[in-house]
């Protein structure tokens, strides 16, 4: 089977809406069928990896656990908008520590995120074949 | 819907309530599919239930392979050694098994 780059932008914050918790459903599924995958996060987006997510209150699954997940799934491309932080607030300290192991690198530790500016990020999604849209 | 030792499960033998998991519902599936339970399924089913309560997902075949070999050695993180275990699929039985859902993107 080919390979396609397949970007998954997420829009919207983690609770509230399903929107985000389907994408990374998604993620993972299309990660199963060892695709190129990377993920964005803009917009309200940005939220749903920020660290310290306490679901207990609203009675939800609390997922953000899962994105800790996605480096041994090979899913280690994970773009945030710098806009989208400033404008919130937020910088990359206020983040999940998310990272994978470099298997070509004798397993070690690096980041997953990569904080880029909304014109670098409307480059890297037009170099994917597949952009779906959270 | 169908029980197991007083819990409900799905068409598929999975537990609908995963709170509903203890070791005997555990040991009456593997008995319903013939499976003997060793110390290395139940390394197995542990690490499968230490994975989902800390990531809240079932991993993939792929990645179970992987976490156990870094856990548990080469000789056991390999797909023939969970199949000897779990022969209807380490993912699929074995989590079952963890009472955990279906891992996500199993068919």
């Amino acid at each position: 089977m080919a390979t396609k780059k397949f970007m998954y932008l997420n829009r919207r914050s983690s609770f509230g809406t399903v929107y985000a918790i389907e994408s990374l459903e998604v993620v993972l599924i299309a990660a199963a069928f060892e695709q190129d995958v990377s993920l964005a996060f803009m917009d309200d987006g940005v939220y749903q990896i920020v660290e310290g997510q306490e679901t207990d209150g609203i009675g939800m699954k609390n997922f953000s656990k899962t994105f800790h997940a996605l480096g041994d799934y090979d899913i280690n491309k994970l773009y945030v908008s710098k806009e989208s932080l400033e404008e919130r607030g937020l910088s990359e300290s206020d983040l999940m520590p998310l990272v994978y192991e470099d298997e070509d690198d004798d397993w070690e530790e690096k980041p997953s995120i990569r904080v880029v500016t909304n014109d670098e990020l409307k480059a890297i999604m037009s170099e994917q074949d597949v952009c779906l849209s959270f | 819907m169908a029980q197991i030792c007083g819990a409900e499960v799905d068409e598929e033998g999975f537990l609908v309530d995963l709170k509903d998991w203890n070791e005997d519902i555990c040991k009456q599936m593997a008995q319903d599919d013939d499976v003997e339970l060793t110390d290395e399924h139940w390394d197995v089913i542990n690490f499968l239930r230490e994975y989902f309560e800390e990531y809240q997902i079932a991993p993939a075949v792929r990645v179970l392979t992987k976490a156990v070999a870094k856990r548990m050695g080469k000789d056991k993180g390999n797909s023939k050694y969970l199949y000897s275990l779990f022969p209807y699929g380490p993912g699929k039985q074995g989590c079952r098994f963890a009472g955990l859902p279906k891992p996500t993107g199993c068919i």
